[in-house]
């Protein structure tokens, strides 16, 4: 298997009035074309910072991101990202948000006609070619979401960064787009980081499960190879014993390496912190980047 | 009046009135409140008119306005009938001079009559209206470069903030002796007062544009930002696709309320300046000081107001129908 991606050497501080604080702190990780990651990690440890750093949208302090033999230095669409709110535009229908990806990444290089196909082909893949010309305040969250995810297949990306994506839904619609995930999946083969919060979704999709220690100073503790056969399927795999030895690891790296003041509860008052203090500084960045 | 007619009906105008009973409740529920609160206005309005008397006699009640409504109408569809008039007399005075003397070039000679009531309201409107489009134009892509760039927003936000509270009229002597001064052209396009009172329009619809629109430029989700990143859309694209379609509710809100605004300034500086419309129309009218000017006064005020209220309307139409966003354009 060729690296495709390699993440190598990546800190990532942040200045804050009371001194820089360091989220990340030496992040190594190669990924295989094809190869389908999932981050881990307590809220707060930086997993975000991660995918943003490898989408291009923040800068990593020292260390870098190399793709495909180059270095990543901007935001660009062969990192196509899948953010955690849909981010449709809500002026534009769902045809016409995955065709403003279409025309901006192909531009001439595809006819009238091939374009109208190849978003038509994309909204069938996510099985919402029923409601292509509906606006995302007219669809639910998931159709939201599958319209968001053929945005970025529109693309045709190197690697799809996924942040969260379907931790704004319920439990069942999340099955539901797994199940679909996979099926594309299948399909198109693609290169995806994808961040979550939810153990049974990282074993479920991934072939290898990267789980990140706490911040600060954050960094890959563990990676987890999921050898399970594919397809998979959640029920079968319910009463796998491999899938719930996988399953356990995870859940001891996370919470008996990696636990926070409270077992019980994941959600914790100094992770939290991090998250904000972090989040707080993003903005003034990314505006000044854009500006 | 339901009583009347079951009187002079049979049987089968009593089975209509049953059906036409609810549907009477129906239509008219909605309307019941409004149109009881003009009846209340109107009677509070005639009573109090009663009791005070002016130089210029008793203060105008509803019937006198109404009555000089009417005056109003015929004076202006007789100014009409004159002018018309006018012209046939020309023509044919033109002609004949021309049978007479082959050489002669007829000169068309322009009607110089006086201003109607009506002929006021629409001077206003174009003025507001030509007015307002200026403000837009300059409004709307400077508050977008406001609202992108922060470094143009804090040179240009002491400007804004310190202009923002000057009321228009003070800019009035200004703005005629600017005018006067640099807008001089043997045969003028528009006259000089139409563009005093313009600027005007325009200087007073500026800032609640200019603010509202990089408002809405600047609060712009993030995450639609990061989506224009990741595309990598071209600047002129970013604004065209992204930012100007994302701040179009803000942008509506400063437009509906700079419109609001301009219609009082535009009267009070006609008003000020004697310039032709509504607003020289109510001056004139109280420095003739007759027996009908208050009632044609008031006549006036009402229909300032009316116009106002369809402006206003008019705004929040072209706004459902523009803006992507429904639930902004509520009210």
């Amino acid at each position: 298997m060729t690296t495709i991606l390699d993440i190598s050497h990546v800190d990532m501080v942040f200045p804050t009035p009371s001194g820089p604080f360091t989220a990340l702190k030496d992040v190594n990780l190669k990924i295989a074309k094809g190869e389908f990651i999932s981050l881990i990690g307590h809220s707060g440890c930086g997993k975000s910072t991660v995918l943003n750093i490898v989408a291009g949208l923040n800068k990593a302090s020292t260390g870098g991101v190399i793709l495909n033999g180059k270095e990543v230095s901007e935001p660009g669409p062969e990192r196509a990202v899948v953010f955690q709110n849909h981010s449709l535009l809500p002026w534009l229908s769902a045809y016409e948000n995955v065709e403003l990806a279409v025309k901006t990444v192909f531009g001439k290089r595809k006819s009238k006609a091939e374009t109208r196909d190849w978003i038509e082909h994309n909204l069938r893949l996510v099985h919402m070619d029923h409601a292509m010309d509906k606006r995302p305040d007219e669809i639910s969250g998931g159709m939201k979401q599958r319209v968001g995810i053929a945005r970025a297949l529109a693309m045709q990306p190197d690697v799809l960064l996924m942040d969260e994506p379907f931790g704004a839904l319920d439990a069942l619609t999340r099955a539901h787009m797994q199940d679909s995930l996979m099926e594309i999946q299948a399909t198109l083969n693609n290169t995806v980081i994808m961040i979550t919060h939810d153990v049974d979704e990282a074993v479920l999709l991934s072939d290898r499960i990267v789980m990140m220690t706490n911040g600060p100073s954050a960094t890959i503790g563990e990676i987890l190879e999921v050898d399970l056969p594919r397809p998979r399927d959640r029920l079968s795999l319910a009463e796998d014993p491999q899938y719930n030895h996988l399953r356990s690891q995870v859940l001891k790296f996370l919470y008996e390496k990696q636990r926070k003041v409270d077992t019980s509860r994941p959600a914790k008052p100094a992770a939290a912190e991090a998250e904000e203090a972090a989040s707080a500084l993003k903005p003034a960045q990314d505006s000044s980047a854009v500006a | 009046m339901s009583t009347t007619i079951s009187e002079n009906s049979g049987p089968s105008g009593a089975a209509f009135l049953t059906r036409l009973g609810p549907w009477l409740l129906r239509v008219a529920k909605p309307l019941a409140a409004p149109l009881a609160g003009i009846a209340v206005f109107l009677m509070l309005w005639s009573m109090a008119a009663q009791q005070i008397d002016t130089s210029l006699g008793k203060f105008p009640g509803p019937v006198a306005v109404s009555e000089q409504f009417g005056n109003l109408m015929s004076e202006h569809l007789a100014e009409r009938e004159k002018e018309t008039a006018f012209y046939e007399r020309q023509e044919i005075r033109n002609a004949d001079r021309v049978a007479k003397d082959p050489t002669y070039e007829p000169r068309i000679r322009a009607y110089t009559g006086k201003e109607t009531f009506i002929d006021q309201i629409v001077t206003s409107l174009v003025t507001v209206a030509s007015g307002f489009v200026l403000a837009a134009i300059i409004a709307i892509p400077l508050g977008i470069a406001i609202g992108l760039n922060k470094t143009v927003n804090a040179a240009v936000n002491p400007v804004i903030q310190i202009f923002k509270p000057v009321s228009p009229l003070a800019w009035l002597p200004l703005v005629t002796m600017v005018v006067s001064a640099l807008y001089v052209s043997d045969d003028p396009m528009v006259p000089k007062s139409f563009v005093t009172s313009m600027i005007t329009v325009t200087l007073c619809c500026l800032w609640p544009m200019v603010i509202n629109t990089s408002v809405g430029v600047a609060s712009i989700e993030k995450d639609l930002v990061n989506v224009s990143r990741v595309l990598s859309l071209k600047p002129l694209t970013h604004v065209q696709k992204i930012v100007l379609p994302s701040s179009i509710p803000a942008i509506f809100t400063g437009m509906r309320l700079s419109l609001g605004i301009a219609w009082m300034v535009l009267i009070a500086a006609e008003m000020l300046a004697q310039n032709p419309g509504l607003g020289k129309f109510v001056w004139d009218e109280f420095q003739n000081g007759s027996s009908s000017s208050l009632a044609r006064i008031m006549a006036a005020v009402l229909v300032i107001g009316l116009i106002g209220y369809i402006l206003d309307r008019a705004m929040l139409l072209l706004q459902r129908r523009v803006s992507w966003d429904k639930k902004s354009a509520l009210r």
